[in-house]
């Protein structure tokens, strides 16, 4: 009987660079979105993405072919890439897009992931990044991408397991009511939660290593997206302000204050 | 006079440490109801703590005024006074003076040396309803008085050269106004502006140079109220770095070539040994770091820039990092790099965690000395010898013994871990650390000063002309011995 031929991996990482989230957030003085001259880094959810990626080569070897970081961004992007090249990614993809560019909306991110895929000669097998970006917290581009491409999905990732003789991706998902397993047949999109893993520093020895890897420069237009804005943010504001709470003297005065304020009994 | 021995004995009676040689050598009255009448004058109830007051608390309400942080020294005090203005400390210590009351000065309690906790029942001086930021710059007054160097002394100097002017309350009460050109704050009136300092006025004095005499005396000389001291702007660009180090011996050579090569935008060197990162790792204090990174690591070395521009440090650094892999003979095995503001944190904690971690193991006896730094291990590993040679090294008595600290001062703080204080291991460590220090012409009190803990070891550092010559300043500030009795000279 022939063994029936396990597929080799190959894993896109897409990843951005965000406002750092130890940076406290303020809205712009336009009102249009938050204030952007603050220190950045790599998303955190994308971050625990690339070292999914790095555990699932740890776990299963040379069963990873290849692990590509790509992001989409301005000149200084490309730092985002050496982390991930830092992390163990073996080489990336940089979109460059104008400083002064607005940042690309998840559709338009989607399709050029998808354009990106679609020219990768040894084709891709899991795609796999942060279930959202912490600046915008929009939380699309992963459900996008798989809608495009007709792949199944698993988002909220706090477990993956990969069975490449299966071709199956067995993932746990954080829901509200806690955690749900689905089986997904490969290729697969996966989007990342917090509890997947925790992501390891940038050691010397791979930090040295990264300046040698490959970085891939390409434009939108190279790859025929068309980044124009579909919305319009109309405003972005500060939550009010809290006010302060007020002591009561006894329970009977708690009552009184209660019913005031229009709380009956149930 | 009572031998040395025999006042050590004395000094370190667990649990409480009672001086009966205070009650004959220093005649210092205890607190009355009396008093606490007088001080209902000065100050609002709120800022009374007594067990003698019309409306007392009881002692367990002063406990966390009373005992210090490792849970080693502990006072008997009966009162915790807790002025808002400069005015009225004036007033308390003018008092307490007249009265030959005994005032200890206490700031954030945080001491490591049992100096802001009393030996007996003196009055406890709390400043921590005095934090207020006058003008521009927040510093308490509690590290001025102990002239802490702290893990950025490299780069930014030490309190000496840093604080411009001091506002104290001398033993007498009198108030003695240093703060050059910003306005006092007497009266608590928040409506008064500072005026702009000139730095030109500071920088320089003239006639002799009174604060200096301030900075480091522990509260011994007089109570600081006000501290006008110069700020360096932060820095645009910080960067960290963790290197494991295969031995103790690549660290001077390590710090030599980092200096040089980082030069300017090199802040902070600070030394892990081996026992005290895992310790940390071990209580959560920041990230560890990965098995393979970690692999042979004797000790590690943290190092941080700080700088104006971030490409301009990131690449410094970097060819600092690639020059050390690729030596021939590397002196660091592996390491890791901060790559986010988050990780930047998470690698600082494991080594500011240090203190944390260790106090979480057991009750620490802390020996903050300045020796050579190629001798910094050798004093960490022949102290681990010498307890083991009394049958003291064991989860039974020392459970750890470990050093880091400040590389660039030479400033290493030997920690050792007991199950609990004890009489043996407090024989067996005193005089022998102290001994060592000497050997090496190093300091007893790098940074920690000399509070309770290091009164008899004073004479390891300093010459008999200079410990007398101190005792001679001490008794023209403070003839009747009412600030902070039995706190850096011996009574």
């Amino acid at each position: 009987m022939r063994p029936s031929a396990i597929r080799l991996l190959n894993i896109l990482v897409p990843v951005k660079r965000a406002v750092d989230y130890s940076v406290k957030i303020r809205v712009n003085p336009q009102q249009t979105g938050i204030d952007l001259n603050a220190k950045h880094s790599m998303n955190p959810f994308d971050e625990i993405a690339v070292e999914e990626a790095v555990r699932l080569r740890e776990r299963m070897k040379d069963a990873v072919k290849s692990i590509k970081a790509v992001t989409i961004g301005p000149p200084k992007s490309i730092e985002t890439l050496r982390t991930a090249l830092a992390m163990g990614a073996d080489s990336s993809i940089h979109v460059e897009i104008p400083e002064s560019a607005p940042a690309p909306e998840p559709l338009a991110v989607a399709k050029t992931l998808q354009e990106i895929i679609k020219r990768q000669k040894d084709g891709v097998d899991v795609v796999i990044l942060g279930k959202q970006a912490i600046d915008d917290d929009l939380g699309m581009t992963g459900q996008m991408l798989a809608g495009l491409l007709g792949w199944s999905q698993a988002t909220f990732a706090s477990k993956v397991e990969i069975d490449t003789v299966k071709k199956e991706a067995l993932v746990t998902r954080e829901i509200d009511g806690g955690g749900q397993e689905v089986r997904c047949r490969l290729p697969v999109i996966i989007t990342t939660d917090l509890r997947l893993n925790e992501p390891r520093y940038a050691s010397l020895p791979n930090i040295m290593k990264a300046k040698k890897k490959p970085v891939e420069k390409l434009t939108p237009a190279d790859l025929g997206i068309d980044y124009t804005p579909q919305l319009e943010i109309l405003k972005v504001s500060e939550p009010p302000q809290r006010v302060g709470g007020g002591k009561v003297a006894n329970v009977d005065e708690l009552v009184a204050k209660l019913k005031e304020a229009g709380f009956t009994a149930v | 006079m009572l031998s040395r021995a025999f006042s050590s004995r004395i000094a370190r009676a667990i649990p409480a440490t009672r001086h009966t040689r205070l009650l004959s050598t220093a005649p210092l009255n205890a607190l009355t109801e009396h008093d606490l009448t007088h001080f209902a004058t000065i100050l609002p109830p709120s800022s009374i703590l007594s067990t003698l007051a019309p409306s007392p608390v009881s002692s367990q309400d002063l406990d966390n005024y009373n005992n210090d942080w490792m849970g080693k020294y502990h006072g008997a005090s009966t009162t915790v006074l807790k002025p808002k203005t400069t005015d009225q400390v004036s007033q308390i210590v003018k008092y307490c003076n007249d009265r030959r009351i005994g005032i200890v000065p206490q700031g954030g309690n945080t001491g490591l040396v049992g100096g802001s906790v009393p030996i007996h029942n003196e009055l406890i001086l709390s400043l921590s309803n005095m934090s207020k930021v006058r003008s521009f710059d927040p510093v308490s007054g509690g590290n001025v008085a102990t002239n802490a160097g702290g893990l950025r002394l490299l780069r930014y100097g030490s309190l000496h050269g840093t604080v411009l002017g001091l506002e104290v309350v001398l033993p007498d009460g009198t108030i003695l106004d240093q703060l050059t050109t910003l306005r006092k704050d007497n009266t608590g009136d928040a409506s008064l502006e500072p005026q702009l300092f000139s730095p030109l006025t500071s920088i320089v004095p003239s006639g002799y140079d009174l604060k200096q005499l301030f900075i480091g005396a522990e509260g011994t000389l007089g109570v600081i109220t006000g501290v006008s001291i110069l700020t360096p702007p932060a820095p645009q660009a910080s960067n960290n770095v963790i290197l494991a180090l295969p031995s103790f011996k690549n660290v001077l050579p390590l710090y030599e070539i980092v200096k040089r090569q980082l030069s300017e935008i090199l802040s902070a060197f600070e030394y892990i040994d081996r026992a005290a990162y895992d310790l940390a790792v071990k209580h959560g204090q920041g990230r560890a770091l990965s098995d393979e990174e970690v692999e042979g690591a004797e000790c590690f070395v943290l190092v941080e820039t700080s700088g104006g521009r971030r490409e301009h440090d990131e690449e410094k650094l970097g060819d600092l990092l690639e020059f050390l892999m690729s030596a021939e003979e590397p002196l660091i095995t592996n390491g890791a790099m901060s790559q986010s503001p988050a990780q930047f944190s998470s690698l600082w904690a494991l080594r500011e965690g240090v203190p944390e971690a260790v106090s979480k193991e057991g009750k620490t006896y802390k020996y903050d000395i300045s020796v050579p730094l190629s001798s910094f291990q050798d004093v960490v590993d022949n102290t681990r010898k010498h307890l083991q040679s009394k049958g003291l090294l064991g989860d039974h008595a020392v459970k750890h013994v470990v050093g880091y600290g400040h590389v660039g001062d030479g400033n290493l703080h030997l920690n050792v871990v007991a199950k609990s204080y004890t009489p043996e291991i407090q024989a067996a460590l005193e005089p022998y650390v102290y001994e060592v220090v000497a050997s090496h012409r190093g300091s007893v009190s790098a940074e920690h000063g000399v509070g309770a803990m290091k009164t008899h070891a004073l004479h390891y550092s300093k010459s008999d002309v200079n410990i007398a010559w101190m005792k001679k300043i001490k008794e023209l500030f403070d003839p009747r011995g009412i600030m902070n009795p039995g706190k850096v000279l011996e009574l």
